[in-house]
């Protein structure tokens, strides 16, 4: 199977380029980690991130074929040749396919993504219903890739602004938590006309998740509370 | 590429935590609550660490489903360890274990619930009521996402609290003085590749387990033990290292895990007859006995010609039976998981499991304090000062010669807050840092230096799979005597092999090749450990079964193994029999 990855050491190397490499003995069991690490094998040189191998950890996110995913999850049959493989577009690349995150990392810990109780504590657990709980799914289980925020255009034009997709699941992630108390904190600290309004509903986010995530419908769902905290 | 001088970089923070999964960042957290300065090392940015993979739960006496207290927590974990855990530290786990997961309610962790609102609970391996009766429910979880959530929260709380975190910093090798004091380590920033000294008045390891020195596993590529292997450089024994739990259900051939919460939840295993074999070898608690017994057991099946598929080398979890309100609810992540390795629905498909390394019991000694404890002169158990260990590295021993599912990430919440405590109190007679001790920084930086050494030589990759096949082989689920002294001789020759290899990779640049080198370099100092520990212990215990002494023998060898790395020296040390508060559970034979 072919592939064509993208190298750049800033150590060596004036600019990035393309390397084609070609691997033999791909099989219909293999994810592109696999192919990946085989590949390492071969050229030790060759940089990424990777750890748990089964998309919980979020190390790996890429650009393949023109689409963010983790390549632990991703099968390489069925990939057109040569598999293009870059960094997650938008922030700057360390190395080969490792990007510096710094900035994304930056966007999570300002929406103040923990929980936040002004009450005393009761001596057993917060109740809280099993529909209550269930606000939650499809929130908590974001695993910080960085595959959604680093497809979206207004991340990539406004890094430094606007949270980002995976912020911004996170902000509505305790918005919905019936145990958190922070309401108004958060949706002020969200206002204005670019740390939320820069989202255009352009839906690359979702379409990405490798998690099944969706952002855009957390970030729909900050706007409507929005309103209805001002009415 | 040079690092001749100790004109390298220095931090200095009160205390240093090395490891940023639950138990380092539930440790963290303790200490900058206290306004202690803190500073945490981890190799991978921290919701990256290996405890986001724990699946099931972690346990806990709630009685939320079914009547429960601690005291039968504590009868199933001495139990469950084969009677070679310390009964004082269980005791103190069983008895903190409600506390600590109301409070990781109120930090934000998204347990499932019950209709009454109460945490979620299902029933795991080896869980009783009255002392080894009915089953019980005592596994509080997250959807089959506990650790995900878990670690989440932890890191989020830190965020909160302010903890100075060193994301994608390698620890190299703890510094210690003359008066074996410990004052820091020496970490790699794997961005720029530049060494730089962290001095602290104490040091944590929360390192994670060693699952990776196996070649089928469970655990992420970061879990090298490169903790345990800092002790063990530092003339720390590793304890109890031949105690390895293989989990019964990894997807078969590749290793992913099913969590034993899916028996949890009514799913059984079968051979190629459709016999649901388990009631055969454990007639109680059929699929949900310890986990060592039902790896034993799947084995034998597929040993003896009743494995599933082509070749007969596993066999089947069955699930389908369970329908998809309860797989997509309580399972969600396994489901996608299967889907995506095996293509597969475990809605409507059966799912081929076979055992897989997935647990460290051994590790460093320490007290339940989180005190790292060695033999000196006036007794087994004395403290090095400034030197804590807690988490998959640390044997406290919690866990014995088997792990019980669940009691992990209680294990890394309760000791990493206990050590947290007492860290905070050490920091209150101890004001000042002590002077660095610059030979010691000379020898850590040696061991950066010889990775620039060039020319050819084996790489990495290759020694790596020798070792992992060479444990597999040698080390594995069954073991014996020739067999085990052949292992001694592989590993020792991988270890004489270690000495060629070679990088080709020689940038300073975010180079994971270096690293993997050092990583590689502690799991040849483990697979050392591990091997001679195993050859040593001559009879059946827990996760370690001897073919050819297939009984426990409690007058001989109830006791802890030491290894040291100097001299390959073997020591022991008695089992803590007696608990905190309660009496003693004496040995009993093991039936489930
Ligand atoms: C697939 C799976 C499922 C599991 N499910 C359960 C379950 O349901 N219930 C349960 O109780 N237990 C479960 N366990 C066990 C449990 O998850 C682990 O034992 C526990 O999470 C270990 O936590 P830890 O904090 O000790 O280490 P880890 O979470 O492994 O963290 C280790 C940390 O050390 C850092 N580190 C390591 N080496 C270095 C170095 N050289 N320099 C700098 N940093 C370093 C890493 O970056 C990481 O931050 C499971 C384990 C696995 C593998
Ligand atoms: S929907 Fe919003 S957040 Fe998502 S990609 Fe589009 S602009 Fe970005
Ligand atoms: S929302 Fe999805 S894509 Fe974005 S960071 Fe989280 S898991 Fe990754
Ligand atoms: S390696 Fe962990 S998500 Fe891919």
């Amino acid at each position: 199977m072919r592939f064509s990855i993208y190298r750049f050491n800033p150590e060596a190397d004036n600019e990035p380029y393309m390397q084609e490499f070609d691997l033999p003995d791909v099989n219909s069991e293999m994810m592109l980690l696999d192919a990946l690490l085989r590949l390492k094998a071969m050229d030790e040189t060759l940089t990424f991130r990777h750890s748990c191998g089964e998309g919980v950890c979020g190390s790996d996110g890429m650009n393949i074929n023109g689409r963010n995913g983790l390549s632990c999850i991703t099968p390489v049959f069925g990939l057109k040749e040569p598999v293009e493989i870059r960094p997650m577009p938008g922030l700057p690349v360390i190395r080969d396919l490792v990007v510096d995150m710094s900035q994304f990392y930056h966007q999570y810990r300002s929406v103040k993504p923990y929980l936040v109780v002004h009450d005393p504590e009761p001596e057993v657990e917060y109740l809280q219903t099993p529909e209550q709980r269930e606000q939650l799914d499809g929130l908590y289980e974001c695993i910080l890739c960085g595959c959604c925020s680093t497809s979206c255009p207004s991340f990539w034009w406004n890094p430094d602004y606007f949270r980002g997709p995976a912020a911004l699941l996170q902000a509505w992630r305790f918005l919905a938590d019936s145990r958190d108390q922070a309401t108004a904190e958060r949706l002020d600290s969200l206002d204005g006309p670019y740390r939320l309004f820069r989202c255009h509903t352009i839906m690359n986010c979702t379409d990405v998740c490798p998690k099944g995530l969706n952002p855009t419908k957390a970030i729909g769902n900050i706007k409507k509370l929005m309103l209805k905290q001002m009415t | 590429m040079s690092y001749g001088d100790s004109s390298i970089p220095r931090r200095r923070f009160d205390s240093l935590v090395i490891g940023a999964g639950g138990g380092g960042l539930r440790a963290a957290l303790q200490l900058a609550q206290a306004e202690a300065n803190v500073a945490v090392v981890s190799k991978v940015f921290p919701t990256r660490s290996h405890t986001v993979a724990a699946q099931g739960g972690m346990n806990a006496a709630l009685a939320n489903v079914l009547p429960d207290n601690w005291h039968w927590h504590m009868y199933d974990t001495v139990k469950g360890s084969d009677y070679l855990g310390d009964q004082d530290a269980i005791e103190y786990m069983c008895r903190a274990a409600s506390h600590l997961v109301v409070e990781l309610d109120h930090i934000g962790v998204p347990f499932s619930r019950l209709d009454n609102g109460k945490i979620y609970q299902r029933p795991f391996g080896g869980q009783s009521q009255n002392f080894g009766g009915e089953q019980a429910a005592r596994t509080c979880a997250a959807a089959d996402r506990t650790g995900h959530a878990i670690l989440h929260s932890l890191y989020q709380q830190n965020i909160r609290a302010k903890t100075h975190f060193f994301d994608e910093f390698f620890a190299i090798d703890l510094i210690k003085d003359e008066e074996g004091y410990v004052l820091g380590a020496l970490v790699l920033e794997i961005e720029t590749g530049e060494p730089i000294l962290i001095e602290a008045k104490t040091t944590l390891l929360a390192t994670g387990g060693v699952g990776q020195l196996f070649r089928t596993n469970t655990n992420a590529r970061i879990n090298t033990g490169d903790g345990l292997a800092m002790a063990l450089r530092a003339g720390i024994p590793a304890q109890d290292m031949e105690f390895f739990q293989f989990h019964p259900t990894g997807i078969a051939g590749k290793g992913m895990l099913i969590t034993e919460g899916a028996r949890g939840e009514g799913g059984y295993l079968l051979n190629n007859d459709g016999e649901r074999f388990m009631e055969r070898y454990a007639p109680n608690a059929k699929d949900l006995a310890s986990r060592d017994v039902v790896s034993r057991a799947i084995y034998l099946e597929v040993r003896e010609g009743r494995g599933c598929g082509p070749q007969g080398g596993y066999v089947h979890l069955k699930l389908d039976h369970l329908g998809t309100e309860v797989i997509k609810k309580r399972l969600p992540g396994i489901r996608d998981t299967i889907m995506t390795f095996l293509g597969i629905d475990p809605v409507e498909s059966l799912i081929p499991v076979y055992p897989t390394t997935h647990y460290t019991m051994g590790g460093i000694p320490t007290n339940r304090f989180g005190q790292v404890v060695v033999p000196l002169q006036q007794s087994a158990e004395e403290p090095i000062p400034g030197l804590y260990a807690v988490g998959e590295c640390a044997c406290v021993s919690v866990h014995g010669a088997n792990r019980l599912g669940g009691n992990s990430l209680l294990d890394i919440v309760v000791f990493g807050r206990a050590a947290g405590n007492h860290i905070i109190d050490f920091l209150k007679e101890n004001r000042h840092h002590r002077a660095m001790n610059q030979e010691g920084v000379a020898l850590a930086l040696e061991r950066l230096a010889r990775w620039e050494k060039r020319g050819d030589g084996e790489s990495v990759d290759e020694l790596r799979q020798a070792l992992q096949s060479a444990m597999e082989e040698y080390c594995g689920v069954f073991r014996q005597e020739d067999v085990l002294q052949q292992g001694v001789d592989k590993v020792l020759e991988i270890e004489r092999r270690l000495a060629d290899v070679t990088l080709k990779d020689q940038s300073k640049l975010f180079n994971t090749a270096r690293i993997e080198a050092l990583e590689l370099e502690n799991l040849v100092d483990i697979g050392v450990a591990t091997v001679v520990s195993a050859l040593a212990r001559k009879e059946s215990r827990g996760a370690h079964s001897r073919t050819d002494y297939p009984e426990r023998d409690d007058e001989h060898w109830m006791k802890h193994t030491l290894f040291y790395k100097e001299g390959r020296k073997l020591d022991y040390k008695p089992v803590r029999t007696k608990p905190i508060s309660v009496d003693s559970f004496p040995p009993k034979k093991r039936v489930y």
